[in-house]
């Protein structure tokens, strides 16, 4: 186990900057999730880590050694490929024994080895069968426990769930969180779902061609983005255009033509720097449709239901203020609004968010 | 219901019967007509006799040269398929291999050696390797050499004629299997913890073995069975089976013993398919074709 920092991690492919001086760390024993849009550089740097592709610049360090140099067979690494890449070729038994083998362990205990690591994934008693022979889930869970049983000092995924279906898709990211808490490895997880990478991660880099937009926990890149590009990729959100006003009270407040001053917690407006452009995020869950006045302590307009997408016990509502029309993820109570309803809609302050306006 | 599902499907047949009329008519019914004739009795230079005797084929069965002959063939054959698999394993692993955008200008280069008549190919090494040929007019004309070398009409021109016309199709055969492996299978055992040759080794060769496989069959067969190579390149001793059939039908116009000859080729080279795919398994071979 060991943390992995990059300093200045820089990739190109002739013109293409595939990633740009990124400089991230990975704690010990932490999650991590790469989180971007495809082509934003995720997979190179994973395979940098590795030592699959050499950076043109930049230092990659395992504990307090710098790997740059060190052949790939020597790091000591576990990947679990998109695609899996078991060998078809050979036994689920032998698959996971692969890189025992060249890490001298004795006959021996490798079966016990194998059996463990099988366990440890719920797959038992499948040594014998071949990769063709399992579904994809269970390849996916084989792929990791080839991994995990050489005991890598760090643990790489890309996108390892991506290629099964939405429910084992979700059964499997708690499975190997849980997995991956109880053996302690350091693992960097990369995916562009962000609802994947909000309930697994410690940490989430979000990336934006080939640059890292923001790192931070959940919360705090879900709650405090950075910047627009950090608040669009996350869930859905109405950035708006706005004025600095000034500080008051420990918060900083926003003028916004179609709400008037809105007071943001100074902890939400860290980014925003000293105006006076800047923009005011909602997240369309939070901002609430009404049949007749808000809730006390509420900022409210009045607006236009003009479309309705159903999704359930959720509806997420499109709903037109004067020029613009504003996004509203609503649980449904009773009847959901229909198109063509007149209803007010709030938000409360504490939970907007400031950005910076040039992003 | 049951019973309908069991009936008798036609489907097939009927689309298999073209095929079926042609390989009938091409094939099934002349080689009839050659083993009918592998019975008659040679009377005189292109003079048969219909006839129902075996001296055709006790001749080939008690005389040694026939069995020399079968040899030399099987030798000469084992080392071709050997030296091509070595040698067309290399192009056949860096073309799967290369990120060149124009690989399909790669696989042109291959191919277009076919649209030269074989027989052309063959005697273009006697401009290079014969007494006037480009290597010896240079190392004269250099002065290192004072009489041209003798390099022509030996087993090696032989063999070297017989890799130039056929490595290409053991380097089609190759690549084929090879391009077929998932990209990620040697870096996922190189981060495993194999070295780059340990990796090809315990992967990618094991998984390229069909398209090899079947290359190596492909070049042993089609050199078993060719005359035309060694009859420009060889020398007197340096004949294969087919010669002997050549010999046989052209020189000595004994139709009935060329048509035993053949018919004993045949069932040779059949027999070592036959063998060959048992070892390799059937349906890896089917795979390496498809
Ligand atoms: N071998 C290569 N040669 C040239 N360009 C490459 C190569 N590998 C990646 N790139 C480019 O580098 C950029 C980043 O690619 P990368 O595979 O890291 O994206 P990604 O974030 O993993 O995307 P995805 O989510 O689609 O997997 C892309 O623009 C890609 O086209
Ligand atoms: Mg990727």
């Amino acid at each position: 186990m060991a943390r992995v920092e990059l300093k200045g991690l820089t990739k190109s492919f002739g013109p293409v900057k595939a990633v740009q001086a990124a400089d991230i760390a990975f704690e010990d024993a932490s999650f991590t999730t790469l989180l971007g849009p495809s082509g934003c550089g995720k997979t190179t740097i994973l395979r940098m880590i590795a030592g699959l592709e050499q950076p043109t610049g930049g230092d990659i360090l395992v504990g307090a050694d710098r790997v740059n140099d060190v052949p790939i067979h020597k790091r000591n690494l576990g990947i679990v490929f998109q695609n899996y890449a078991l060998f078809p070729h050979r036994t689920i038994g032998e698959n996971i024994a692969f890189g025992l083998k060249y890490r001298k362990v004795p006959k021996s205990e490798m079966a016990a080895k194998v059996r463990n690591a099988l366990d440890v994934v719920r797959l038992p008693g499948v040594e014998d069968r071949y990769p063709s022979q399992l579904s994809g889930g269970q390849q996916q869970r084989i792929a990791l426990a080839r991994a995990i049983v050489i005991e890598p000092d760090v643990l790489l995924l890309d996108e390892p769930l991506s290629a099964l279906d939405a429910n084992l898709r979700e059964s499997m990211r708690v499975e190997l969180k849980a997995i991956q808490h109880r053996i302690g490895v350091t693992s960097v997880f990369v995916t562009h779902d962000q609802s994947e990478a909000l309930a697994m991660s410690d940490r989430i880099v979000v990336m934006s061609a080939g640059k890292v937009a923001q790192i931070g926990t959940p919360e705090e890149v879900y709650n405090r983005p950075a910047n627009e590009f950090v608040a669009d990729f996350l869930g859905a959100s109405n950035i708006i255009e706005g004025r600095l006003q000034g500080r008051a009270d420990g918060a900083v407040v926003l003028q916004v033509d179609a709400f008037g001053a809105v007071p943001v917690r100074e902890d939400r407006a860290a980014s925003v720097g000293s105006g006076p452009a800047a923009k005011l995020m909602i997240r369309a869950e939070k901002l609430l449709l009404t049949e007749g006045p808000a809730p006390e302590g509420r900022i409210a307009v009045k607006g236009v239901v003009e479309a309705v997408d159903y999704q359930g016990q959720l509806a997420r509502y499109f709903v037109r203020v004067g020029e613009r029309t504003y996004q509203a993820m609503n649980m449904i109570e009773g009847r959901p609004f229909a198109a063509g309803d007149e209803v007010t809609l709030s938000f409360s302050p504490a939970d907007c968010a400031a950005l910076p306006a040039g992003t | 219901m049951a019973l309908e599902v069991a009936k008798f499907d036609k489907r097939p047949w009927v689309l298999l019967s073209p095929a079926l009329v042609t390989i009938t008519a091409l094939v099934v019914i002349p080689m009839a007509f050659m083993l009918a004739y592998s019975f008659y009795l040679n009377v005189d230079l292109a003079v048969d006799k219909p006839a129902f005797q075996f001296g055709n084929w006790i001749e080939i069965a008690t005389d040694k040269y026939y069995y020399v002959a079968i040899w030399k063939t099987f030798r000469l054959s084992m080392i071709v398929t050997l030296l091509a698999a070595i040698l067309g394993y290399v192009p056949a692993y860096f073309i799967a291999m290369t990120r060149f955008r124009h690989k399909w200008m790669l696989l042109l280069l291959l191919i277009m050696p076919f649209w030269i008549s074989f027989i052309i190919r063959t005697l273009s090494w006697i401009h290079i390797l014969g007494h006037d040929g480009a290597i010896n007019s240079l190392l004269l004309y250099l002065g290192v050499i004072r009489h041209p070398m003798d390099m022509m009409y030996n087993q090696y021109t032989v063999i070297v004629g017989f890799i130039h016309v056929f490595l290409p199709y053991m380097i089609l055969n190759i690549y084929v299997s090879l391009d077929g492996i998932d990209r990620n299978l040697e870096p996922a055992a190189r981060t495993l913890g194999a070295t780059g040759w340990q990796a090809f080794r315990e992967v990618t060769l094991p998984l390229s073995l069909p398209g090899l496989g079947a290359g190596c069959l492909l070049v042993f067969v089609l050199t078993a069975g060719s005359y035309v190579t060694p009859l420009i390149l060889g020398g007197p001793n340096d004949f294969l089976f087919g010669n002997l059939i050549y010999d046989a039908i052209i020189t000595e116009l004994n139709w009935p013993m060329g048509a035993a000859l053949s018919i004993t080729l045949l069932v040779l080279l059949g027999v070592v398919v036959i063998v060959y795919s048992r070892l390799m398994g059937l349906r890896q071979l089917a795979k390496a074709f498809a």
